[in-house]
Formats: C-alpha cells, structure tokens, sequence
C-alpha cells in the first residue's frame, strides 16, 4: 500500500512495553512479565503535502505512533520508511506537542528555545544569522520578533503553542507530527492554530501526521482520516467519506459522540462501556465486547483490514453485509 | 524631547537581575522579618570572620602574642578583666574574642567547602541516575543508601583518623581541613543525590526534553543545559539546610578531638579546649564560642526555612 509519493510509509508497525514489575517482585511474588501491546501491526502511508489523522480514544496507542514516526520510540515489529528527502537530504521530521505548558523549558527565552535546533543541527553559520531566522520564524507563526527576549511564562496558552511551532519550523522539516496540537487550548484558541497550521502547510510545502481525539478538529485539517482501537487501526478513509459514511461500528460510535449545533438534546443512542485494558484484550475483535453487530464470530476471529470502496475496514459484519446502515450523517 | 512609545519601554527585555527582583522569592523576602534578619545576622558573622585579621585585637596564631601572665583572664566587665581583651583569655593567654573570630573564619570555610564538594558530587550522581535509570540508578543510590546507614561521626572520625595516619606529618595539619570536608560530603552528598534525581526523572520525561532529543541534542546537554536548571530549586534549600548542619558536624568532630588541631583551632575546637577549663570557674573560655556557633548555625537554619517555604508554593 505503498504509494509512489509517499513521504512515509508505516509498514505492519508494532510497540510492546514491557510492564513488568521489578525484578525481585517477580522473583519473590511470582508475578508473570506483562507487556502492553500499544500499537500492533499498523499500517498506512501519507503522501507528500497532505495531512494524514489519526483519531481515537485515549490510550488506543495513538501518541505512541507519533513518538514511533519521530524516533523516540524504537518499534518492536515492522519498519517505518520515509521518501526521498529534497534537497538531497533525508526527510526531516519534527513533532508539536500537547501540551504548551510542558513543551517549553521554562528556564529558557522563546528566542533560545526557537534557535535551540538551529544551534543543535548547525543550520546557520554565526549568531547574527541565527538571530534573524529565529525573528523570520517568530513573525512568520504570528508573533513580534522582541518575543524572543520573554519567558514561556509571559505567553498565553496559544502563543506558547506558536512558540512550540516555530520551534518545528527551525529545522526546516518536511514531514510534521501533531500530537493533540490543540487539546490543551480553548476554542477560540483551536482554531487560529488551525488555520495557521493551515497557512503554513500551503505556504512550506509540510506534510502533517495529526493526532487527535477531536473530531471536529481532525476533520478542519485532514485529507485522510484513519480510526484507531487498542492499537490497531479500524477503519481508514478518506476524511468527508469518514464523516458521511462510517462504515466501521467504531468509527460510527465515534461520530455519534459529537455535539450537533442544530439538535443538541437529540437521543443518542450511545453504546455503553470503555475501551478494555490493553493488558489483557478480548479475543477476537477487540470492539466485540462493545460493538451492536458482534456475533459469535466477531468474538473468535479478527478481522482483517479490507478495502471497502475508498475505505479500508477491519469488520466481519461490513465483510458480511451485516452493516446497520449509518443513522445519521454529519455533513 | 525624549518620545518614546510607552508599548515600547514595556517590551524591554528583563534582564535577569530585574527577573529576580521582580520574583516572588524576593518579594517574600522583603516581607520575612525573620529572613532579613537572619540574613542581617549572617552577613556580621560572615563579614567578621572575614575581616578577622583586621578586627581581632590579637593573631591567636602567633605564639610570639600570647603572653602566659595574661592566661584565663575575665572579660572585660569582671573584675580583673582588662582591655583589649574583651571576652576575656584562655589559659595561655590566647584572647578568646580574636580566636572566635579565626575560628568562625574556618567553621564557615570547612562549611561551604564540604558543601560545594557534596553538591558537585550529589548533583552529578542524582543527574546520572534520574536520567539513565537502569543499573546505573541501582548502583548510584544502593552506595548512596549503604553511607546513609552508617553514622556519620563514625564515617567522619574513620576517615580522619585513617587520613592523618596516612598523611605525612609536614601535611597533616594542613591536610586536615581538607580531610575534614571530604568526610563531611562522603555523606551529604546523598541526601542532593536522591532530590536531583527524583526530580530529573520527573524532568526527563516533559515534552520539551523530547523536544530537544528530536534534534539531536547529546544525553550531556539535554541533562546540564535542560534538565539541571529545573531541579536547582530543592537543591539550594537542601544546600542551605546542609551548610548548618556541616557546620555542626565539624564542630561536632573537633570537640571529639578529631577536627582541628587547638593550633588552628574552629569553634568546635575552642569549645573542647575551654570545656576542660569550665569547673575552674573561667566559663568565658567555653561559653562565647558555643554562643558564636549558635548564632551562625541558628541564622543559617532561620533562612534555609524561609528559603524552603518561600520556593515552595503549596506552603504560602
């Protein structure tokens, strides 16, 4: 599923954390080692300039697919391959984080924090030039160039953020990865970071792996939209084929889960029940214990991704055309 | 016509002294009577004990000084006690006021000396043990733990007393001042240890150090440029707390008779000397020093606490 202009391509990727309690408990208290399977055997590819989502519960695995992507983690099964750079250089990536409070040293001028990539990888040759680039970046996120003279905690919430995509933008990457950019910022906050992640796409030419659980907000961005569930991905499809036809029972619950502004006291028919423990996952499909269709298949066999018109779908009941058919849409 | 935008003055850069005097810490400072004074109290004692060879009427060091006719004088408002000698004499003749004075002067150095060493030492393990954790960790804090479970007086007098048998004797007077700090931060240094390394693996694990790892930033500077900065806080009350309590410990070791030598004598030494002489009636000689030592170890412990509250914001 390789595509010719990918700039990366995610190839039946795994992640096991060891769990474990410490050596002597084990040794003593007979405990077995656990090891949480947070992302198994995920699979996609993004195309050069488009932005690619990932959405889903907390703790289905998606943050742990971004610090994989970035390097910080070291996959335990499959590959993680990037295209050829331009400029005769290897793809560079960069990550936005969570959260402003905590991605900013905050011992450290915005101006140091934005040049710290630029001194680290060496990009500029003297301070002055340094200096330059990181007024050009502070201006071109929508912040005043003697910004750099301040501390983290003389932003706002939204401003930090910006700090922190400069920061990005330093290294001049090509690929960015979005982990929840925006979950720790209000509203109104969301969205001019949005449509300055927006710009900035159009403008540099930047790829986006976005990470959310916001759907509204993934749906702002994205051009393809992939679904995950403890770990693995469920359903993945272009972004406006996701939200007016869901096909996976999950992808369904999910855009159930949105707010509508026409009808705000309308029934939801919300599936009860929380993801189960990682550590110990149902057999079968792991959305069988919560899923309206599951049969007694469902809970025996896992079920393979498949193509399903632009979709891909891991479901027996869309395999079998057992599918309710969407009640709603949301277009 | 000096016109400049007001927007603009508010723009300036802080620099960091005006950060400082903005900060709460100063803030609280100014507000603490109990701070201030300390730290009023601690300055005279410090300021003193530097200009000790200026103030003391006397060089306690100089044997040609001391005259045995002026031995186990009183002070001066006693009958009997005579000028310069303010608190009085000890038995040979040496001014009590002036060898305070000499004596703080090395109580304070062997304070801050044992200080800086324990805080290079325990900064540099709790750094290396947060940050790697692993053996390393393991290996780092059971050494840590296994100093801890001996007394330090005993630690103190077997390193001391295995240092002096080793020196040679040319060196042990002047080695024994630096015997002495090694002994007191063979055991303090734990106790930075295990708060720089709760801290840094509360650190290490905050987006920005990831941040700075994705451009590659080496183990080295990710732990002194990033990580060393935002684990200072507790160090310093810790630092504070432990420059009284090394001071005590050094007392505590020359009133053993394991310290300084009564020729280079510290507070803790001029009060194992005039204890001899306290059942003779010249109390002066054991009483002003003990009272020195007081002052200097209560200012410090005064501010060490506000200093403790003062950074921490749960308290206020």
């Amino acid at each position: 599923m390789t595509a010719p202009d990918a700039i990366l391509s995610v190839d039946h990727v795994s992640k096991e954390f060891d769990v474990s309690a410490p050596w002597l408990n084990r040794v003593i208290e007979r405990k077995p080692r656990l090891f949480v399977k947070a992302v198994n055997d995920v699979s996609f590819s993004i195309p050069r300039g488009s932005c690619f989502s990932i959405v889903g519960e907390s703790g289905c695995g998606k943050s742990t697919v971004a610090r994989l992507v970035t390097g910080l983690y070291s996959t335990s099964g499959g590959e993680i391959r990037f295209g050829p750079g331009t400029a005769g250089r290897p793809v560079r990536v960069q990550m936005i984080f969570q959260d402003p409070q905590s991605s900013l040293n905050p011992r450290w001028r915005a101006g140091d924090i934005i040049a710290e990539p630029i001194r680290e990888m060496k990009l500029r040759k003297t301070e002055d030039e340094t200096r330059d680039r990181v007024e050009d970046l502070l201006r071109i996120v929508g912040l005043a160039a003697d910004d750099s003279a301040k501390f983290p905690h003389e932003f706002s919430g939204g401003q930090r953020q910006r700090i922190s995509i400069a920061r990005a933008l330093a290294s001049e990457p090509e690929l960015l990865v979005c982990d929840e950019p925006t979950s720790a910022l209000d509203v109104s906050v969301q969205a001019q970071i949005l449509n300055l992640m927006r710009r900035l796409q159009k403008e540099l030419g930047l790829t986006y792996l976005f990470i959310s659980h916001d759907l509204s907000v993934v749906r702002h961005m994205s051009d393809t939209i992939a679904v995950m569930y403890l770990g693995r991905i469920v359903e993945m499809a272009p972004a406006e084929d996701l939200f007016t036809a869901p096909q996976h029972p999950y992808s369904q619950l999910l855009l159930g889960t949105i707010p509508d502004i026409h009808a705000p006291n309308r029934d939801r028919d919300l599936q009860a029940g929380e993801p189960p423990s990682p550590l110990n996952p149902p057999p079968g499909c792991t959305f069988h214990p919560r899923c309206p269709l599951a049969d007694t298949r469902c809970s025996r066999e896992a079920p393979a991704l498949r193509e399903h018109g632009r979709a891909t779908v891991s479901c027996h009941a869309v395999e079998e055309g057992r599918t309710a058919a969407p009640e709603r849409s949301h277009a | 016509m000096t016109d400049i935008p007001a927007h603009d003055l508010a723009r300036k850069p802080k620099t960091r002294l005006r950060l400082f005097l903005d900060s709460d810490v100063w803030w609280s400072f100014r507000h603490s009577k109990s701070a201030m004074g300390a730290a009023i109290v601690l300055g005279l004692v410090i300021l003193a004990a530097l200009l000790a060879p200026v103030l003391s009427p006397q060089n306690p060091y100089d044997l040609a000084a001391l005259e045995l006719w002026n031995a186990e004088l009183p002070p001066v408002w006693m009958e009997g006690g005579q000028m310069p000698y303010i608190l009085g004499t000890d038995v040979q003749g040496r001014d009590i006021l002036s060898g305070i004075l000499y004596g703080t002067r090395i109580s304070i150095f062997i304070g801050i000396a044992s200080v800086i060493v324990s805080l290079l030492i325990g900064v540099m393990a709790g750094l290396l043990a947060g940050f790697y954790g692993g053996w390393v960790d393991n290996v780092l804090m059971r050494i840590g733990d296994v100093l801890l479970s001996i007394p330090i007086i005993l630690v103190a007098i077997l390193v001391s007393s295995v240092a002096q048998a080793m020196l040679p004797p040319e060196l042990r007077e002047a080695g024994i001042a630096i015997v002495l700090v090694l002994a007191i931060a063979l055991y303090s240094w734990v106790q930075y240890a295990r708060v720089v390394r709760a801290q840094t693996m509360v650190e290490r694990r905050k987006e920005y150090v990831q941040a700075s790892r994705l451009v590659g930033t080496p183990a080295r500077r990710l732990m002194l440029k990033h990580i060393l900065p935002n684990t200072l806080t507790p160090v310093f009350v810790a630092a504070t707390l432990n420059f009284g309590l090394a001071i005590l410990i050094e007392a505590t070791l020359s009133f053993l008779g394991v310290g300084m030598p009564p020729n280079q004598p510290s507070l803790g030494t001029l009060i194992r000397v005039g204890n001899q002489y306290l059942f003779s009636g010249s109390w002066w000689i054991v009483l002003f020093p003990s009272i020195q030592l007081c002052i200097l170890v209560v200012a410090v412990n005064m501010l060490g606490d506000w200093l403790r509250d003062a950074l921490n914001p749960k308290l206020r």
